[in-house]
């Protein structure tokens, strides 16, 4: 019993995720600015950080935990360059 | 001999977290945190003073109750999509401090609440322009935010 | 090591899946508000669900999960989870920013102008 609760709502899950990148993409393609093509790269690292959670709870792995934590920090430095090179025009001054 | 206590002791806290609750790691730990403590102490940065360090439980249980309100008053928002009226706006928003922590801190909080986000600050106005999603009243957000967090800030922080 | 999941309490399973579930529901209604709501500023604020509760609700399911799974103690999750709280408010203060000296560089009107007028920039 508890492994068919455990089962569906892990696979719910990452499909909802997935949906949910999906979406965050067609945003990022669309534009109509760079900025909201940035917010749609940074929401597209938080879910695929959040995936990888999830793939680590259907797997049983812990493995799975250290690349969600280089996902969030390699995505927080992309951002906060991108966000500096829209301000100023370049990354490092 | 220490410069930085809180942030040796949350290094070595997060040390153990990720490699385990041993004294081996403890050890390690310990000694990371030192490290950092002494090369952050050379940078010299401003340091921190907590007035009332006993209140930043409330504070944090505040904020927790207010991120998960305004999570679902948000998500309701969006689901109701085109059948609500406009009602986005700017607010500017007053701050009597001027301490860089209580700010950063009223930053997160504000930024990380669905619904209203930290724009920019003008250190020589005293104020923030703030962005709301759920736009009503001018008054009731500046007074909400006012008696909610700043004073609490203040009370931790001056 | 792990214990197989068909052995797992029912209500570990059960709060495991609300958790996940309401977490996983929450990010897609603000990736959803992300594409529908017209402006920038209004876009802003969709994203917030799935860093606040998003990440919330799923690393709760995670600590329960392995914590029941392995029969000691884990929460190392909620590293993940006070990373993006401290990190989320930086990447949208400085990508508001940015986007509010965009619009007034090209003088949109819908947004506020800067309040003292040929003063010296504020420091960054």
């Amino acid at each position: 019993m508890s492994a068919i609760i455990l089962l569906t709502a892990v696979s719910l899950a990452q499909l909802i995720f997935a949906l949910a990148m999906v979406i965050a993409s067609v945003r990022m393609l669309r534009g109509p600015r760079a900025q909201d093509r940035i917010i749609a790269l940074d929401t597209l690292y938080i879910n695929a950080m959040l995936l990888l959670v999830t793939f680590g709870i259907g797997t049983g792995r812990t493995a799975y935990f250290e690349a969600a934590l280089v996902i969030g920090m390699l995505g927080f430095v992309a951002t906060v360059a991108m966000a500096k090179f829209l301000m100023r025009g370049e990354v490092i001054e | 001999m220490l410069p930085f206590p809180i942030l040796t002791f949350c290094l070595m806290i997060m040390w153990m977290l990720l490699n385990g609750f041993t004294l081996g790691h403890l050890i390690l730990g310990s000694l990371v945190g030192f490290v950092a403590g002494w090369a952050l102490a050379s940078l010299r940065p401003e340091k921190p003073r907590l007035k009332k360090w006993y209140l930043l439980p409330k504070l944090a249980a505040i904020v927790i109750v207010d991120i998960v309100r305004s999570n679902f008053s948000v998500a309701r928002l969006i689901v109701m999509g085109k059948k609500r009226p406009n009602s986005s706006g700017f607010i500017l928003l007053p701050v009597q401090t001027e301490n860089p922590f209580a700010l950063a801190v009223l930053a997160v909080i504000l930024t990380s609440t669905p619904g209203s986000a930290w724009l920019e600050y003008d250190s020589r106005n005293k104020t923030v322009l703030l962005h709301v999603l759920d736009f009503i009243d001018r008054d009731e957000w500046v007074a909400m935010i006012k008696n909610r967090y700043e004073v609490l800030l203040l009370e931790i922080f001056e | 090591m792990m214990q197989p999941i068909s052995d797992f309490p029912l209500w570990a399973a059960i709060a495991v899946a609300v958790f996940l579930l309401l977490g996983a529901i929450l990010t897609l209604i603000g990736t959803i508000g992300f594409l529908r709501l017209p402006s920038f500023y209004e876009r802003l604020h969709a994203p917030t669900l799935g860093t606040s509760w998003g990440v919330g609700g799923t690393m709760v399911a995670s600590m329960i999960f392995f914590t029941v799974g392995t029969e000691r103690y884990v929460i190392h999750e909620i590293l993940i989870g006070v990373f993006v709280t401290v990190t989320t408010p930086i990447t949208f203060m400085l990508l508001a920013r940015a986007a509010l000296h965009r619009d007034r560089a090209e003088g949109d009107q819908q947004v506020p102008h800067k309040m003292d007028l040929g003063g010296t920039r504020d420091a960054d």
